[in-house]
């Protein structure tokens, strides 16, 4: 096989879902040692399209060929058989398992039947320390790791398999900052060695960063082949992407410091072990981000606000305290939380967009009891359309929508009854630009009607950008606070890391 | 990184700035087309094929006629008469009673194997004597309470006291039934003289219907709205699909669990009177497996063992193709084992097919 000639290529591949053509002839050409980025809006069709290159989907049409010959990838196994290892957009992990289990699931190493427990940790210490991430135990129970930490370890399974081709789904969405650069150090080493990877990812900073060339999808087809990732004006992708341009990203903010009353009042707040002492406030129309590291207690903090963790300290709302380890308390004073992680936290995957939707207020739709069916289907089918979830479907079951269509419905459920406190833990993690500049709009025309927002994202320029005042916590420690408009993303990250083992 | 502004620099008229914040990105009237443009993508409905697909219990419906022509063919002559339906019917009313709470619990997320020895213990509690001298109502309240209190003992333990709900079940069976047994000296309480109103539930009957079939249908009806057009059934569905997400969003799962197990202790109450109407006694021994036939008919009824997803009609459908089954053997003269085997194997059957209907769905 000569340098340049294709390692992998896809042609005219159809997938038909029940109601919806996810593919609709789609072609896909990855070179050798190249990072090939997938761009799209959210349900354009990317995971669908690694998912049939994964094995796990069967494409209706279309032909594959990996390194010049023609492939059926039949089962996942197929695929691994043939090369090709895939970190999904939703993990998979079995949470019962060890991490070493999970990384060797299907082929641990064995003798005479016997899983060699001790050869498949060891392998695995390896792995992960090549991650970056020695500090992660094999014999650990997945269950009990962080969202960032399970990703690591789906990283880690991946590398477990000799492989030609890598895909990852959004594999930084669960990321923070150090530990992107990380990831794109193994990245390098990979292509290094002439493995291709397929990178998907809505932050277009990283596909500049890491991307050699770009494919782009829209509604199930490929619209743009082989650009150059580096130096495609980002205005030029976004209109591929969308079919629009997009204006704005972040609204603008209201002048001046906010004075509403005062909604939240957090007060020497601690939860042994992941953070001490936290205090501030949060004002009516005000947005507050929180920035820091994964594991820096960002998301601890707001889910102890909550109500969700056993606290000690004083979490008052609207001058009404909190009681620890009750969150039905909380949503009755008027609070309401985006968990980080939608799927295990947020969503019930069977059921309808529109039942999603109106879980936490199912009180607003009922009198003694008995729920408005149809004030509930017409209040969902509006959020619907106000978030442009897609497909704008309320009747459809919440797991056949893609990744950043279900993040959507997360927020919708939220944004249905009269909050006066949000809790927004990465609200857009997964979510494609031109969505983003929507939830942006949405959060601040919330604040403006009065809401407070209490925000925690990953990517610095979204909480510098959204927020009124930043938060910046290192090691469950305030160190700083400021408006928004003075401090930059460079002074933010160096706080933010300073200090930190890497 | 390139902008400290965010992952996508501002293009063009900022003008657009002037509509207010949420019109912003609003797309444009021609681009808000791109729903309706993308048409060929969500196909609209499915064909006719893919639609009967959709129609609910369509396979239940299919199996329990398919059984209803063997009857036909087979026994002829007894088969589709007045008195068989009846006694089909009479027969399916105690059990899916209990049906309709078990679906409850199920979708919840939980299971109760106490329900066959509760409804026992119900039985004989309300066919004591000193229960019995006050009359057919105190004694159908009585059963209707100590059903309840049973189920919110169970809740307690598996909310509060943290037990696994396979464990606190099968300890209030086995308590149950002890219980059931010390109160009635293992003898069989008749309903005596004076309290023969609840044998009338069995006697009695309203437009060719034994009013305990009545009984059965007003508890059918109220589970299936309770499930489908109330908060308490959202909350059921939420807690059993999704726990964390259901605390999450501030329903108190707790709380509600200790409910659903109260509910099925409740329907347990409700089915020992109707045993004690149909037998005309109250006994340590009623009810014996009814937990492995009401969560069989719950399971052929296509509601998910791990919760979340499951409905009260296919519960029913698939306990009336067992009550079929039962009685195309009795009438065929067959012996009561290979009954147990045709079960058996049906359970197999639905579950097959029900996750091959799970698979193509995902
Ligand atoms: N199992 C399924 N059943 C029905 N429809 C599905 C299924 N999986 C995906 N779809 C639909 O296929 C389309 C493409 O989804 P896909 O997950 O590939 O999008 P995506 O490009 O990965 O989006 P995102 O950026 O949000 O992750 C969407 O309209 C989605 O609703
Ligand atoms: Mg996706």
């Amino acid at each position: 096989m000569s340098e340049n000639s294709p390692l992998l290529l896809m042609k005219g591949i159809v997938k038909q879902f029940p109601g919806v053509r996810a593919l609709d002839g789609v072609d896909l050409e990855v070179l050798p040692g190249e990072v090939h980025c997938l761009l799209g809006q959210n349900g354009a069709g990317k995971s669908t399209l690694i998912k049939t290159l994964a094995g796990a989907h069967q494409p209706d049409e279309g032909t594959i060929t990996l390194g010049g010959e023609p492939v059926r990838l039949s089962s996942p196994i197929a695929a691994i058989r043939l090369g090709i290892s895939t970190i999904y957009q939703e993990l998979d992990l079995v949470e019962g398992l060890s991490v070493a289990e999970n990384v060797f699931l299907g082929h641990e190493p064995a003798r005479l039947g016997f899983v060699g427990q001790g050869e498949a940790n060891r392998a695995t210490r390896a792995l992960l320390a090549r991650l970056g991430h020695g500090e992660i135990r094999p014999t650990t129970q997945v269950g009990r790791l962080s969202p960032a930490a399970r990703q690591v370890v789906s990283m880690a399974r991946a590398l477990s398999h000799d492989t030609r081709l890598i895909i990852m789904d959004e594999p930084s969405a669960a990321l923070a900052h150090d530990e992107v650069d990380n990831l794109f150090r193994i990245i390098r080493e990979l292509t290094a060695q002439g493995v291709a990877v397929v990178y998907i990812s809505h932050r277009l900073e990283e596909i500049r960063q890491i991307g050699d060339r770009v494919t782009v999808l829209k509604d199930g087809r490929t619209v743009a082949v082989g650009l150059p990732a580096k130096d495609t004006p980002t205005r030029q992708i976004v209109s591929l992407m969308t079919g629009r341009n997009v204006e704005h990203v972040f609204p603008p903010r209201r002048d001046g410091p906010a004075t509403g009353e005062e909604v939240l009042r957090v007060e020497g707040l601690t939860v042994p072990g992941v953070f001490a002492d936290v205090s501030f406030a949060v004002r009516a129309g005000e947005i507050v981000g929180l920035a820091g590291l994964v594991g820096s207690g960002r998301s601890e903090i707001i889910e102890a606000v909550y109500g969700a963790r056993r606290f000690s300290g004083r979490v008052v709302v609207e001058g009404r305290p909190v009681r620890r380890g009750g969150t039905t308390g909380a949503v009755r004073l008027g609070m309401g939380l985006a968990p980080e992680e939608r799927k295990a936290q947020a969503l019930l995957l069977d059921q309808s967009v529109t039942r999603n939707i109106s879980l936490a207020s199912l009180g607003r739709y009922s009198r003694f009891g008995w729920l408005d069916r149809r004030r509930e289907a017409e209040d969902a089918r509006a959020l619907v359309e106000t978030l442009d979830i897609r497909p704008p479907d309320p009747d459809r079951p919440v797991k056949t929508l893609s990744g950043g269509n279900q993040q959507k419905a997360v927020l919708a459920r939220w944004l249905l009854n009269g909050r006066k406190l949000l809790l927004l833990d990465e609200p857009t993690r997964g979510v494609d630009v031109g969505a983003r500049a929507e939830l942006y709009a949405v959060i601040r025309e919330l604040a403006e009607k009065g809401v407070g927002v209490l925000l925690v994202s990953s990517e610095v320029p979204e909480v510098l950008g959204l927020a009124d005042r930043v938060l910046v916590i290192r090691e469950g420690t305030i160190i700083h606070q400021a408006d928004a408009g003075d401090l930059d993303e460079h002074r933010v990250l160096d706080m933010i890391m300073e200090g930190s083992a890497l | 990184m390139e902008s400290a502004k965010g992952p996508v620099e501002a293009a063009e008229s900022p003008a657009a700035n002037a509509k207010g914040p949420v019109e912003v990105v609003k797309p444009s009237a021609d681009e808000r087309g791109r729903g309706e443009a993308s048409g060929h993508r969500s196909a609209g409905r499915p064909g006719w094929p893919a639609r009967l697909g959709e129609v609910p219990h369509l396979g239940l419906v299919a199996a329990l006629a398919l059984l209803a022509v063997v009857g036909l063919v087979t026994v002829p002559d007894s088969f589709a008469t007045g008195s068989n339906l009846v006694s089909i019917l009479a027969l399916a009313a105690t059990i899916g009673v209990i049906t309709v709470g078990a679906t409850f619990v199920i979708i919840g997320g939980g299971i109760d194997l106490s329900v066959g020895a509760v409804m026992a213990l119900a039985s004989v509690w309300a066919t004591t004597l000193a229960t019995q001298s006050y009359g057919p109502l105190v004694m159908i309240v009585c059963a209707v309470l100590v059903g309840a209190g049973a189920g919110l003992v169970n809740g307690w333990l598996i909310a509060y006291g943290r037990l696994v709900p396979f464990i606190a079940t099968l300890a209030m069976l086995v308590a149950a039934r002890g219980l059931a047994q010390r109160m009635s000296d293992r003898k069989t309480q008749l309903v005596q003289q004076g309290n023969e109103m609840i044998v009338e539930l069995s006697t009695t009957r309203l437009l060719g219907l034994p009013l305990l079939v009545y009984v059965f249908a007003l508890v059918v009806v109220a589970g299936w709205v309770v499930l489908n057009r109330t908060t308490f059934g959202r909350r059921t569905y939420a807690v059993g699909g999704n726990p964390e997400a259901a605390r999450l969003a501030g329903i108190d799962v707790r709380r509600h669990t200790v409910w659903l197990y109260a509910l099925s202790g409740l329907c347990c109450g409700i089915a020992a009177v109707l045993i004690m109407a149909r037998t005309t006694t109250g006994s340590s021994t009623h009810g014996d497996l009814y937990e492995l036939d009401a969560i069989a008919a719950v399971i052929i009824g296509g509601t998910l063992l791990t919760g979340g997803r499951g409905s009260i009609v296919g519960s029913i459908l698939g306990l009336l193709i067992f009550t079929v089954i039962t009685n195309l053997f009795i009438l065929n003269g067959l012996n009561t084992s290979d009954q147990l085997i045709a079960k058996g194997l049906i359970i197999v059957v639905a579950v097959l097919l029900q996750r091959r209907s799970l698979r193509s769905s995902t």
